[in-house]
Order: structure tokens, then sequence, then C-alpha cells
């Protein structure tokens, strides 16, 4: 007994048996759960396999923008549709989260006492409120819009109504893609400007006016084009025909509504985590860079931010994760999502829950470590370099 | 190895824990029932807060045929969607919840339909303002659909079929269906004909909404209970042929208690007077008399729920008894 004991006393036997314990109960677990479920499906009789991703939905989903959607289409394509629509909406949201963030987290750290108050009361009352609330909020104010037939009009061409923001729907017609060879060929050439003007102001100190020159090349070099080609763009308006407008452009409410409940929730979020950015910008900094005679704009820009990024970045990555998997909660409004979609309808359709959960899982999961990927090249691209 | 394995499996058994359905009710003391987040006349809570309906009704059977008591029975809300798996998982004991009878959901998803309590079809509903009076009129409509049911599928058929196009709006519940069509969100809204029925009686201006007149499927709605578990399906099954027999006999909760002296053989068996088939189903002998008492026969939960006297206005059509017209018709009891 003692002997044992004396055995047991031995910090790497102990550190051992505890490790290979932990591994060995969680493959236990492990193997607990899959055996019960699958002996549990097969008692119920549930069939299982991957083969129902082949058989026609049977059903429609109005909402898809990017490939066309029928019900003779498979469940595999219901999936497609699920991730493109979820991409639309976290992709845009993440946009739109991050330009409204910085500016309020700016605008929060300013000394006008009204619109700093205002953003701390807009930061407290979105970060504190449900996001599932928010989301049931905008949808309700949007199906109290006019119906589709006493739709509000905008100069003619805009149309408001519940059933969406109609607008109309440009048509490239022949000759347009040169203009957009144009406008690529502009973008490009503005990049390398931007480097080579970069390079002669750390030789010489001497600038060159980047921004300016980059509006002209890409703006009105492709304009003054599009013109002596005729103007190869016409437009396609929506019109009231029967029960809804046909033709044009359209944004669901449904979009809407997640849009604008995702990016003013998150965007909350950013701003205090922009706010924290730059308040960790020790207070010299500003002060030396006035000291030199650098303009107010320029502090902000070349001294602050930079700096500030280091801090905000890594937060701001896991924003972006969140924002991704909180738009799962489109199914609250009948977004067609991938949770709605294909973890929702295909699942109730088919009852092969656990193949489509996992599906959707490993989805969610693919593209969160993306996002994570990319954030974390461009963190890496911005840390300070020590030469 | 071997050996683990059956350990793991009798373990996976007992968490399972389907000894018999029958058995876990009775030890409960309750039953279980999934029905509707409400659809009036079918499952909806009343003024007193009270579960009442077709639906509901149901439920209340099958809790007196186990327990001689009709408040046994606990009420469980389920979606279109979350049903399935709340009666797969043994969250409920049986759905009477508006659900289609379906070759896939009887023999892929692993339920067994024990009969129909309500024979149904889908239609359309629309603002009568609109001045369509066909469905196939409905060409470019934005509609309101519940997902995951038989309905949404029919939908697709039907449009395609008749090579018109239509918008799917979809949506969880009824009540969400009816506040999007209520706000115009969609011009449509198409369910099971009852309950278009319901959704315009809960309307504040029910004579501004019309019914179209096409039926474009066979929605037989019925309890289902899990497969396999037999002893289980068989009391479901008769709770609800008790009430249609009740009601060919012309047995009323009213006249029950006088019934019970009655000449007429099936009467006698059925009310447990003669025979012990309330023995072969592990129930007491009088559970089918309790039934008619406690909840009364077929006819009688019909008019009270969904009939024409009632806000749904449902006349019997299809589910008038075999011999009055309809195809309501249930096995013999003997």
């Amino acid at each position: 007994m003692r002997s044992n004991l004396g055995f047991f006393s031995d910090e790497k036997f102990r550190s051992i048996f505890f490790q290979t314990l932990v591994v060995g109960l969680f493959a236990l677990g492990l193997f607990f759960v899959i055996s019960t479920t699958s002996y549990n499906l097969e008692k119920r009789n549930i069939a299982t396999g991957w083969s129902f991703l082949q058989n026609p939905a049977g059903f429609d989903i109005s909402f898809s923008p990017f490939l066309e959607f029928k019900s003779t289409d498979t469940h595999l394509k219901v999936y497609f549709v699920g991730v493109l629509n979820t991409l639309l909406v976290s992709v845009t949201g993440c946009i739109a989260a991050t330009i409204l963030g910085f500016i309020l987290g700016i605008i929060r750290l300013s000394s006008n006492w009204l619109l700093s108050r205002l953003v701390y009361i807009y930061v407290e009352f979105s970060r504190n409120v449900p996001l599932l609330l928010q989301i049931i909020l905008w949808y309700s104010i949007l199906i109290q819009l006019p119906r589709v037939k006493q739709s509000l009009q905008i100069l003619d061409v805009f149309y408001i109504s519940n059933r969406g923001l109609y607008s109309p729907r440009p048509i490239f017609e022949s000759g347009f893609s040169y203009v957009s060879i144009a406008i690529v060929l502009a973008l490009i050439s503005s990049f390398l400007i931007n480097r080579w003007a970069k390079k002669r102001q750390d030789k010489t100190g001497q600038q060159f006016p980047v921004f300016s020159s980059s509006i002209g090349l890409i703006f009105i070099v492709p304009l003054i084009l599009f013109f002596i080609l005729g103007s190869p763009l016409s437009f396609e308006h929506p019109e009231l025909k029967g029960f809804n407008f046909k033709g044009g452009l359209v944004i669901r409410p449904e979009f809407i509504a997640m849009f604008l409940a995702l990016s003013i929730y998150t965007a909350a979020f950013i701003s205090e985590i922009v706010r924290a950015g730059i308040m960790s910008v020790s207070k010299g900094q500003r002060e030396a860079s006035a000291a030199i005679g650098l303009k107010q704009t320029w502090i902000m820009r070349l001294i602050i931010i930079p700096q500030a990024l280091r801090v905000i970045v890594p937060p701001l990555t896991s924003q972006y994760l969140n924002l991704t998997k909180n738009s799962s909660l489109g199914i609250a409004v009948g977004y067609a999502d991938l949770v709605h979609g294909f973890g929702g309808i295909s699942l109730n359709q088919t009852g092969q829950a656990i193949e489509c959960m996992a599906i959707v899982m490993a989805t969610y999961l693919s593209i969160s470590l993306t996002i994570s990927f990319f954030m974390n090249i461009y963190n890496r691209s911005i840390q300070f370099k020590e030469k | 190895m071997k050996k683990l394995l059956s350990i793991f499996a009798v373990v996976a058994f007992a968490f399972s824990a389907h000894a018999g359905t029958l058995d876990d009710v009775k030890n409960r003391g309750f039953l279980k029932c999934g029905v509707t987040t409400g659809l009036a006349g079918f499952a909806a809570p009343d003024d007193s807060g009270e579960w009442a309906g077709l639906d509901a009704d149901m439920c209340r059977a099958v809790a007196v045929a186990v327990f001689g008591d009709r408040s046994k029975v606990e009420f469980i809300t389920t979606t279109g969607k979350s049903r399935f798996p709340t009666l797969a998982s043994g969250e409920v004991d049986m759905l009477a919840r508006n659900t289609t009878w379906t070759i896939s959901r009887d023999v892929n998803l692993g339920f067994e339909f024990v009969g129909v309590n309500f024979y149904d079809g889908q239609g359309f509903m629309v603002p009568s303002a609109l001045g369509v009076s066909s469905a196939t009129e409905l060409d470019g409509a934005t509609v309101c659909i519940q997902t995951g049911t038989t309905t949404e599928l029919n939908l697709a058929d039907f449009f395609r079929l008749n090579g018109i196009s239509y918008e799917a709006l979809p949506i969880e519940t009824n009540d969400e269906g009816k506040e999007n069509l209520f706000a115009g969100r969609c011009d449509v809204y198409t369910t099971d004909a009852s309950g278009l029925s319901s959704t315009r009686a809960a309307a504040s201006n029910p004579d501004k909404w019309v019914v179209l007149p096409e039926i474009i499927s066979k929605e037989p709605l019925g309890p289902l209970v899990r497969h396999g578990d037999h002893q289980w399906g068989d009391v479901v099954r008769w709770s609800l042929n008790a009430m249609i027999i009740a009601e060919e006999l012309g047995i009323t909760s009213e006249n029950v208690d006088a019934q019970t002296s009655s000449n007429v053989p099936e009467v006698l068996r059925l009310l447990g007077v003669e025979g012990n088939y309330g023995e072969m189903l592990e129930l007491s002998n009088d559970w089918a008399y309790q039934i008619i008492k406690q909840i009364g026969n077929y006819s009688e939960s019909y008019e009270a729920n969904v009939g024409p006297d009632t806000p749904l206005e449902i006349a019997r059509g299809l589910n008038a008894l075999w011999t009055q017209g309809g195809i309501l018709y249930a096995p013999p009891f003997r």
C-alpha cells in the first residue's frame, strides 16, 4: 500500500496518469454518444446517409439573388443558396458595421458633449438589447410600410413598400465591357502609383497627390470612355403588374431587417473596440505629432490609427465571427440563409436532422476559420515591425 | 469487445427509456400531448385558458382512456418544424397536431399514424378586395407558406403544374402567417382549408377574406406516435375509433349511461359491459365509456369545435360518417 502511494507521488507518473485518464474518458464519452445515437436512430427506423442531397427539394426559395432556384432542384442546391445568402448578409453586415463602428468610435471620443453622449446612449442601447429582439423590431417596422399598391415613390424610380425596396436594374449593353476594363486598369495603376509615390517620398521626401490622381483615374477616365462609346448602359424600371412589381432590382424587407439589426448591433461593439484602441495610444504621441506641426487629420491617419489598429484588429476579428454566426437568426424573419433553408426546410422535409446539422455546423466552422485566417494575415501585416 | 458493445447497447437502451410508452405514461401520471402553437378549433387555449379543439379533444380522449380523467394531460406546443423531433425524442407521447399522413413520414421518419381525425385539403385565402376568384389567377403573387409542411411541397407542385410563378414567403407559425397576410406582406395565405377557416375566423373582419374554391391536395390529418410501440399505438388508435364508433351507434355523452343497458351487442362491447377489450389494451374496462362520457363522440367534438355553429363554419363534408355521405369509417368493435 505504502509503495503504491509512493509510486503515485511521482510527479511524472501522476501527470501521465491523469492525462491518459482524461483522454480515455473523452474517447469513451465520444464513443458512447455515437453508439447511442446510431443505436437509437436504428431503433426508430430513421434512415441515415447522404443520398438525400441528390433528391429534388420540392419547395421554392424566393430569395436567391445569385443562383436561380426551382422546386425541381436538389437539396444540395438549397445548401448553396443558403451559403450564398448567409455570406451576403454577413459580408455586407461586416462592411457596414466596420464603417459605422469606426465613425461612432471616433465621435464618442470627440469633445462635443452632445455628440459623444448620443453615441454613448446608442452603444448602451444596442449592446444591451438582445439581437433577436432587434431583428424582430426592424422587421415589424418594415412590414408596417405601405402595401405594394400604395408604394412610396421616390424620384419616379424607387418604390418602397412592405414588399421591399424596388429600384431600376442596370442593363449592360455591348461596349460596356470596355468601361469595366478601364476601371480595372485604373484600379491597378492607382495601386502602382501609390507604391511608387510612397517609395519616392521615403527617398526624397517629395509628395505626390495620390488621392486626387487616383480619383481622376478611377472615375473620370472610365466616365469619358463611357460617353465616347455612346452610353452603353440602360435601366430596367420596376413596374407594378398584377400582384407585384415586375422587373428592376428588389431588396427584400427580410434582408433589410437582418442587415440593419446585425450591422447596428455589431457596430456598437466595434465602436467600443475602436475607442479603446485609440485611447490605448499614449497622449504623448498626439502631442509630439502636434509639436512637429502635423495637421489634425494627418495625426489621426498617420500616427494614431496605425498604432490603434494593433489593438483593434484582434477583437475586431471576433466581432466579424460573431456577426457571421448571428446571421443564423435570420430564421426569425424568414430570411433564407443556411440555417433557415438547408438546416430548416430541407432538414424538415427529409427528416435527416443529424446530417443536415453536421453540414451546417461544418460550414459555419469553415467560414469562421476562413475569416480568422485572413484577419490574422492582416493583423500580422499591421503589427509593429522592429527594424 | 463484443461484451463491451452489448453493455453499451443496454445502457443506451436504458437511456432511450422505451420500456413501453403506456407504462411510462401510467408511471408519470399524465399524458404529454404535442399540439399546435394555437389554431382555433383544433388546439388553442379558450377564454379560460383551457386547451380546446378537435385535436385537444383527441389528447384528452387518450388521457381519459389511460387515467379515466380528462385533465391528466399536459399540452406541449410544437411548430411545423419542431413537431417531429419532439415526438421522436420522447418529449411527447403522441402528436395530435394537424399533421398530414404521408408515406415518407410514416415510413422514413419512423412514426406511425394511427388514424385520421380530420380529412382536409389545401386551399388558398386572399383579401376579397383583390377580386381573385380562382387560384390559377395568382400569377406573380406573394404567398405566405408554413415551412416544413406538405403544403409547402403541394404549393410548388401546383404552381409548376399550372405554369405560373409565385414568390414564397416562408413563415414558421400560423400566427406569423396571419400577421404577414393582414399586413399585406403577402397576397395569399395557403394551408389546409380548415386552417384557413380558423385564420379567417380570427380576422377582425372575416368578410374581407375569401377562401378560393380550389382544393389542391389531400390532407388526411391524424394523431401519430413513434413507430415500433404497437401497444401504445393501439391505445391511441382505438381512442379515436371509439369516438367514431360511438357516433355510428348513436351514443352521446348525454345518453351514455342509459346505453349501458342497451340490447345492442356492439354498444355493450364498446361500453365495457360485455367482453374484456379494455384488458386487451391494458386499460380499465370502461375506458371507452369514460371517453364518451367525458369528451363525447366524434360528432359532439366536431360540432363543438369546428362545425357550422362555430366561428370556423366547416360543414361535415368528407368528415361525415360513411353512412351519411362522408368517408369517416372505423373498423368494427369486436
